[in-house]
């Protein structure tokens, strides 16, 4: 089957006086998994029902293959949806469910037995096409939703939070399933979660949207290692922010005054000219926590601060230290027998700058 | 347990044995005895020989099955309307949903005779200007017409809410695979719907099945609800006949409702999920637009046409032979409050004290059901919730049976004689409305509330006083406007069991004018003050359930599932 893009362009949605989605261009290539990843109310839903034919643009375009289906129904577009809720029919049985689709169509009997029947295998539930939705598990449902959406071949699929209704062991599992399925058929595929982790694990490339707005698109560990803003840093990941005003900049860094820790000597470039306020952002792994007074590497940057909390989380324990008037996340490898730091202890932090970004505010 | 609970549960239990069980046995053990006492189906066979009593039979069925159908004509468009569409027309589909079911359907007939009748308004200026007549109030049609635009509200106001609750994504998931239209109706919105819309079929088909009043006045006897009445009052209270056709009609009733029960078992299609939106609303296309208004409005002319025929009526000097009323009086109005002013209190009393007890039968029953492990005490509810099936001629005829020549205790009243016996058969022939509104108000009550109470001192008693009852207060008002309200029109146990003029009711006054020519504008003016009484409760039990409806919804927290299920 043809694998084929999705665009947007320039695409806005208005609710009312409230604009859901705000100018919004995206290039899913052929055969791509995407992830748009967002909290609640970001407008990821938003632009997936609108892929779907649910909802209108006020403005923009929506090409498939390069071209515009803005004004198509839903049932014309043959873009396959499954739905966070899964959305099966509980007065047909499993099979029924899965045949709607092909009945529509007007597929011949011979044809709609083999493509359900080879569908409903797929997702491995041959032997429930008589039951009822309702006496099948979350995964299971899951499943047949999965089945009934492929089965009448789409040109792309959309995921609305496939994975939210299912327990975690489950939902690892289902993930790890829906990404070898999708590898399998080749189909465009947009993955909507709030999960950072579902989308990192699972997509191509993903876009992160707050309030409508695409924040950035990229691959997961290019997000993760380059987030454009606060925002995304945040949500993709833990991670520290000190605010700082530059005070000085030179050839190869600057200088940056924290509150209440003091100046910072970065080997950062930045454009922000002195007075405007920076952010510097560091994951808890990147800090290596270290007894005062131990040998420092000189290149980089030195923080001096106590211990207010720990978590033991398995391969790390996560601790909080406060550096002056802020509370940093510190992540410490955790070995068998290894010294744990207590609470109130003094602590030096030592973060390797190419690890540091500066973030605008 | 404490013995306040087995106690409560005893009185509960034997009011409903003494006023609902045993009468109802009482009917069916006559129904099977013979002259000697013993056991009989001679009675059973002496109704099927009898011609009458078998055109009686399929009359009454034809009649409830034919009502059924046309109400759901009415009633599937216009819920279909108000749940899929964006317009204006939806609140006046609301109100088309309560109208009729403000009036007394025999009342109605009366109205509907002189606008629809042979020499009706409409057949009056058909024949002059066209030349031609429409039989629709004649035979049993007519009861028909009456019935499905009496009772469609029924599948109307179960049908609406069935579709509310359908996850919009079922539908969308339609869409998606390229469904739509009137395959997307029938493929996957009706049948989600199906058991609101049995429901209402049934009831529909069960009150047309018991109804006596609608064709007393049409004067339609051939129907069961009728000879039964016929055969008790002008045969006697020993004639079988009348007891065996009391035994039809409950297990017809029984069987509709269990097939109701069984066909929205295991399919509780209530789909809509928490934070989960219903059907889309869509914008009408004019040319769809137009359509549906034209519906609506032809509807809403039919439904308000009893209304607006009984309120002429009452003003009317004369209506007869001719289009509309020739001169407008007040002096009906006049002759109902010189005469009938002791009716109008009876029924303020009757139904007053009837949805009282009602309602305090209802929290005892609900909470016993909720909130405690008293032995059985599903039985309570189900016992209470049965008397839905009974008719109200056949718990008449029950009550006048069993409590045949007892006498008050230091009087020498008989109690079948008393206005008592009818205030009993109105809380028990209600007591299902009432209980159903407690039952849900109390499942809407979490937990945890009476257990905060507990937990800092309060006694199970003065729990219930201080959080359980204030919290279920909107639940037990609106249940005590249903059943007063329903109860003030009821008609079949009224005309059985009232044996003085002083005793009548305002339902039994307006039947008692409307058998007069005469009578029929006083007849009309009483039943114009009976819609407004029951109209006004309507609105008040309804702007209740909504007030309590949104306090709960800004009490509860998120994540919290109200009701007892969480």
């Amino acid at each position: 089957m043809k694998k084929v893009s999705v665009q947007c362009r320039n695409i806005r949605l208005s609710y009312g006086s409230t604009e859901v989605l705000k100018d919004v261009n995206l290039d899913i290539q052929p055969g791509e998994f995407f992830a748009l990843l967002g909290p609640s109310g970001s407008g990821k839903s938003t632009l997936l029902r609108l892929i779907a034919g649910f909802n209108r643009a006020s403005s923009g375009q929506l090409l498939v293959d390069g071209a515009d289906i803005s004004g198509q129904a839903p049932w014309q577009r043959n873009i396959g949806m499954v739905f966070q809720s899964y959305a099966l029919w509980p007065h047909m049985t499993v099979w029924d469910n899965v045949a709607f689709g092909l009945v529509e169509r007007k597929v011949d009997r011979a044809t709609l037995k083999a493509r359900v029947g080879a569908a409903l295998e797929l997702v491995g539930l041959q032997d429930y096409g008589a039951r009822r939705p309702n006496q099948l598990s979350g995964g299971q449902q899951q499943r047949v939703a999965l089945a009934r959406t492929i089965v009448i071949e789409p040109k792309v699929l959309l995921l609305d939070e496939p994975l939210s209704n299912l327990d975690k062991t489950l939902r690892v599992q289902m993930r790890q399933e829906l990404l070898a399925l999708q590898r399998r058929l080749g189909i465009t595929t947009l993955f909507v979660t709030h999960d950072q982790e579902e989308a990192m694990t699972t997509a191509d490339r993903m876009a992160v949207l707050d309030q409508g707005v695409v924040q950035q698109v990229g691959a997961p560990a290019a997000l993760y290692d380059e987030p454009v803003n606060t925002f995304v840093a945040q949500f993709v990941g833990t991670m520290n922010l000190l605010p700082g005003r530059v005070r000085e900049r030179r050839g190869d860094g600057l200088t940056l005054a924290v509150e209440g820790v003091g100046d910072l000597a970065l080997p950062l470039r930045a454009d922000a000219p002195p007075g405007e306020t920076l952010m510097l952002s560091f994951r808890p792994h990147s800090l290596r926590m270290g007894t005062p007074g131990a040998e420092q590497v000189s290149s980089c940057i030195a923080l001096a601060g106590t211990v207010e909390a720990r978590e033991f989380l398995g391969e790390v324990t996560r601790y909080r230290v406060r550096v002056g008037t802020h509370s940093l996340a510190v992540d410490h490898p955790h070995r068998a027998g290894g010294a744990a730091f207590p609470v109130g202890d003094v602590v030096s932090l030592a973060l390797e700058p190419s690890q540091a970004r500066l973030l605008p505010r | 347990m404490r013995p306040g609970v087995w106690l409560a549960g005893a009185a509960v239990l034997a009011f409903l044995l003494l006023f609902l069980v045993l009468p109802v046995g009482r009917v069916f053990i006559t129904a099977f005895l013979d002259a000697d006492g013993g056991f009989t189906l001679g009675h059973i066979g002496t109704f099927f020989d009898q011609g009458l009593m078998r055109e009686s039979f399929f009359n009454s069925l034809y009649v409830a099955v034919m009502s059924a159908l046309w109400a759901a004509l009415i009633a599937v468009p216009l819920a279909y309307f108000t749940v899929r569409f964006d317009f204006r027309g939806a609140l006046l589909i609301q109100t088309l949903g309560v109208l009729p079911l403000i009036m007394p359907p025999f009342v109605g007939a009366v109205a509907l005779q002189l606008i629809f009748g042979r020499s009706g308004s409409i057949n009056l200026l058909l024949g002059e200007h066209l030349g031609f007549t429409l039989p629709i109030m004649e035979g049993l049609n007519g009861v028909v017409f009456v019935a499905a635009i009496h009772y469609f509200p029924f599948i109307l106001m179960n049908l609406t809410v069935a579709l509310r609750n359908i996850d919009g994504a079922m539908e969308e998931a339609a869409l998606n695979l390229g469904c739509k239209g009137w395959r997307l109706f029938w493929r996957v919105i009706f049948p989600l719907a199906a058991p609101g819309f049995v429901a209402g079929a049934s009831l529909v088909f069960v009150k047309v099945f018991d109804d006596l009043g609608t064709p007393l006045v049409m004067g339609q006897t051939n129907l069961l609800a009728p000879q039964a009445y016929l055969r008790i009052t002008q045969v006697g209270l020993e004639d079988p006949l009348g007891y065996v056709i009391s035994v039809i009609m409950i297990v017809f009733s029984i069987a509709a409702m269990a097939l109701s029960a069984r066909a929205l078992k295991g399919r509780d299609y209530a789909t809509l999920q928490k934070g989960g939106a219903s059907i889309q609303r869509r914008r009408l296309t004019p040319a769809a637009a137009v359509a549906a208004y034209a519906w609506i409005g032809l509807v809403l002319l039919l439904v308000l046409s009893p209304h607006v025929g009984v309120l002429l009526l009452s003003f009317a000097q004369v209506w007869s032979y001719s289009p509309l009323p020739d001169a407008l009086t007040l002096a009906h109005y006049a002759t109902v409050f010189q005469d009938s002013t002791g009716m109008i209190q009876n029924t303020l009393l009757y139904c007053g004290l009837a949805a009282g007890l009602d309602v305090v039968l209802g929290v005892t029953i609900a909470y016993l059901m909720l909130r405690t492990t008293l032995p059985a005490r599903q039985w309570l509810d189900w016992i209470a919730t049965a008397s839905l099936a009974v008719p109200g001629i056949v718990l008449a005829i029950g009550y006048l049976r069993l409590y045949k020549g007892m006498v008050i205790p230091g009087t020498e009243l008989l109690f079948t004689g008393t206005w008592v016996m009818i205030m009993l058969a109105y809380a028990v022939r209600r007591l299902p409305y009432a209980l159903r509104s407690c039952v849900a108000a109390l499942q809407q009550v979490h937990v945890s509330l009476e257990e905060a109470a507990e937990s800092v001192g309060a006694t199970q008693l003065r729990t219930i006083r201080r959080v359980v009852v204030p919290l279920m207060a909107g639940g037990i008002l609106a249940g005590f406007v249903t059943s007063f309200i329903t109860a003030a029109v009821e008609l079949s146990a009224t005309i059985l069991l009232t044996s003085a003029e002083s005793q009548a009711p305002m339902s039994y006054g307006i039947y008692l004018y409307m058998q007069s020519v005469a009578g029929r504008g006083p007849g009309a003016a009483l039943g114009v003050l009976a819609i407004v009484v029951v109209a006004v409760g309507t609105y008040i039990s309804h702007r209740v359930v909504e007030r309590t409806g949104q306090r709960f919804a800004a009490q509860a927290p998120v994540g919290v599932t109200v009701g007892g299920k969480a």
